[in-house]
């Protein structure tokens, strides 16, 4: 995993909430064996019409929310399926974050786990953020703090162990393999009990 | 000690490493379930880096999400819906045999839907931990294991480690009192609750299934219960093994035998919540309240009585819903047209289930126009049911009679609705475009979906059952 410190980027606003995981990418899309290539297919059936035609209804097509990294979108966001398809598809689109005040507990892991960062954040603090799309955003991953453009600071709280991963580039396998010890000690244990 | 809740005795024994500020918890898995659609990427990730599965013999595959419901041609070719399903079911054929883990593949008499395979299997068990990259691993809390969804990543640790890292959830005990009336099941209970809690509701906890109403449930109830847990955003939902626990379990092949047996049950006994255990939240829901209940939205959360009036869109989402669903404010659900009937998903795809429907269908005909599909959850389940005669029922009534697989639930495997199309399903979830782009779902149970096939209009089954006594 790339280290992931700082995201600057505009906000792009998906005001709906219980966005669900085969709303961010169907589930037909995913015979795949790969984890790359996925953005192609993120939001498809809101994106696109029946027709093929870009949507001109889906907040992320309209030329304002192009290039925008950051997703500030509706409660409860990524509910539903425990597919990691959903933050591979939403990365390879060029989302780098997604700010909420509540994110389905599957999704926010999976996401963590990808360098895709899902910030838990106040309801006023997302109410605002929500209704003014387009804000330049800093997001720093070590201070764990959101600047706004007037200099107002928001801060978060992201799990310590996750943020270390962040910071640092390095996934939690390694972690885990470091356990080695412990876990065949578990395992003997165990098997002594039964 | 202090009390505790069933789920921290489950948890307190499964920590390998315990929690710090900086590091969640390394719990240790017993049970690992792997299928097609969420594993490919872990098995590559173990490849590249060099890495042993663990634990082969915690590790029990099948192919269930992404294989047809049709039998195979003449020539022995299965009717994929496209290459690439085609490819993702051979690749997890060679990753088992790669890895050595156990698949029940095409060839085994015990393929299945995952969550109906492990616990037929024997394979789930009290007080076990247990994953599956698939948020409905929930349905194995029914046996009081602590079980829950997790994703590809986490599907590599559980195979590189046997092991996951874990913040501790919060606690959720949902208290059933008194008794489902006649003619209203798990389906309806467990919509209910999801109604009354929200979908959401459950976020960052266990929930914990007591009560009077929930110990007088049949196993394969609590599996239809727990296996919704995730739709009200629980981290899992489990139930307290108790004599119906083990009686379904005794004799299965993977469950202990002989005084193995006698030892675990002894063991399993403890597995319940302590008298004076506290719980970070609770809620008591009656359930001689509970009418036959279906979704009226595009979320679990949005369920209501079948006879009471959907209430008015109280925001732009539920506006949306509404709008989707094609739904009119302040009239019932109860008599809206109905094109597709789908039996079948993790949900409700037992025996018990199909049983319930062909008690409503039985020497009656789906009305004209609607389509119906019946997937049994296994091949167990199949041949039990065609032992009995349920697929005769539903052959006769004009339903389509499949062979297993997740098929309408997910509608990655071709079987779909079309645009617009009204489905009332047995399985988990009404999200837009979950069953084929711009399909409508509407959540009930088997009963409900039989009744409204035979009416052509989402049905009370209550009627119908009356029918049958009579």
């Amino acid at each position: 995993m790339q280290s992931v410190t700082r995201i600057h980027s505009r906000t792009a606003v998906l005001v709906d909430e219980n966005i669900d995981t085969d709303r961010i990418i169907p589930a037909r899309f995913l015979t795949t064996t790969e984890r790359s290539g996925l953005g192609k297919y993120a939001f498809q059936d809101w994106r696109y019409r029946q027709d093929g035609g870009d949507n001109p209804d889906f907040p992320l097509n309209k030329p304002e929310a192009r290039g925008c990294n950051i997703l500030v979108a509706g409660r409860n966001f990524g509910c539903g399926s425990s597919r990691e398809h959903a933050p591979w598809a939403l990365l390879d689109y060029g989302i780098q974050a997604v700010l909420c005040s509540e994110i389905a507990d599957i999704f926010r892991g999976n996401a963590l786990k990808n360098g895709l960062l899902a910030i838990v954040l106040d309801e006023a603090e997302h109410r605002w953020l929500l209704s003014n799309p387009g804000t330049e955003l800093s997001i720093d991953v070590r201070e764990q703090v959101i600047e706004l453009p007037d200099g107002g600071r928001i801060h978060f709280r992201l799990e310590p162990f996750a943020r270390h991963c962040l910071l640092n580039g390095v996934d939690q396998l390694g972690f885990l393999l470091q356990q080695a010890e412990a876990i065949t000690q578990y395992e003997q244990q165990q098997e002594k009990a039964a | 000690m202090s009390a505790r809740t069933l789920f921290e005795k489950i948890w307190d024994s499964h920590v390998v490493a315990p929690e710090t500020t900086d590091t969640p918890a390394v719990i240790y898995i017993d049970l690992h379930l792997v299928h097609e659609v969420t594993s490919p990427q872990a098995f590559s990730e173990l490849r590249e880096r060099g890495l042993k599965l663990r634990r082969p013999d915690r590790t029990l595959a099948t192919l269930d999400h992404s294989t047809p419901t049709l039998p195979a041609l003449p020539n022995g070719e299965r009717p994929y819906a496209n290459a690439e399903a085609k490819a993702q079911v051979a690749q997890l054929e060679t990753n088992c045999r790669e890895f050595g883990v156990k698949l029940y593949g095409w060839d085994s008499s015990d393929r299945g839907i995952v969550h109906v395979i492990g616990p037929e299997l024997g394979a789930t068990q009290p007080g076990m931990t247990i994953v599956c990259g698939d948020s409905h691993t929930s349905t194995h809390g029914a046996f009081g294991a602590l079980a829950f969804g997790i994703g590809t990543t986490e599907v590599g640790h559980v195979m590189a480690t046997q092991c996951l890292l874990q913040r501790k959830p919060k606690t959720f005990a949902i208290h059933v009192d008194g008794k489902l009336p006649r003619g209203v099941g798990a389906k309806d209970l467990i919509l209910h609750i999801i109604g009354e809690i929200g979908v959401d509701g459950g976020t960052g906890h266990v929930l914990e299934y007591r009560g009077a109403a929930i110990e007088a449930l049949s196993i394969e109830e609590r599996m239809t219960v727990c296996n919704m847990s995730i739709e009200a955003g629980a981290r899992a939902g489990l139930i307290a093994p108790d004599e119906t626990t083990f009686a379904w379990l005794k004799g299965r092949p993977n469950a202990p035998q002989g005084a193995a047996w006698d030892a675990a049950v002894q063991r399993w006994r403890n597995l319940h919540s302590d008298a004076d255990a506290t719980y970070d939240r609770e809620v008591r829901i009656d359930a001689g309240q509970i009418r036959p209940t279906v979704t009226y939205g595009t979320h679990p959360g949005m369920a209501i009585a079948m006879d009471k009036p959907v209430p008015a869109a109280r925001n732009a989402q539920e506006q949306r819903a509404l709008d989707y669903m094609q739904g009119k404010p302040n009239q019932p659900m109860q008599g809206t047209a109905v094109d597709v009937v789908f039996i079948g998903s993790c949900t409700n795809s037992r025996l018990s289930d199909l049983r319930e429907a062909a008690s409503v269908l039985r020497g009656r005909h789906v009305a004209n126009g609607v389509r119906m599909l019946v997937v049994p959850g296994s091949e167990a389940v199949r041949r039990d049911a065609e032992r009995e005669g349920l697929h005769e029922v539903f052959l006769a009534a004009g339903a389509e009679w499949r062979i297993p697989g997740c098929s309408m639930c997910i509608a990655m495997n071709g079987d779909l609705a079309q645009p617009g199309q009204l489905v009332v399903s047995t399985s988990n979830r009404n999200f837009e475009g979950r069953q084929g782009r711009g399909a409508r779902t509407v959540l009930a149970s088997p009963a409900t979906a039989a009744a409204s096939a035979i009416a052509g209009a989402i049905a009370d089954p209550r009627e119908y059952l009356q029918e049958v006594a009579a």
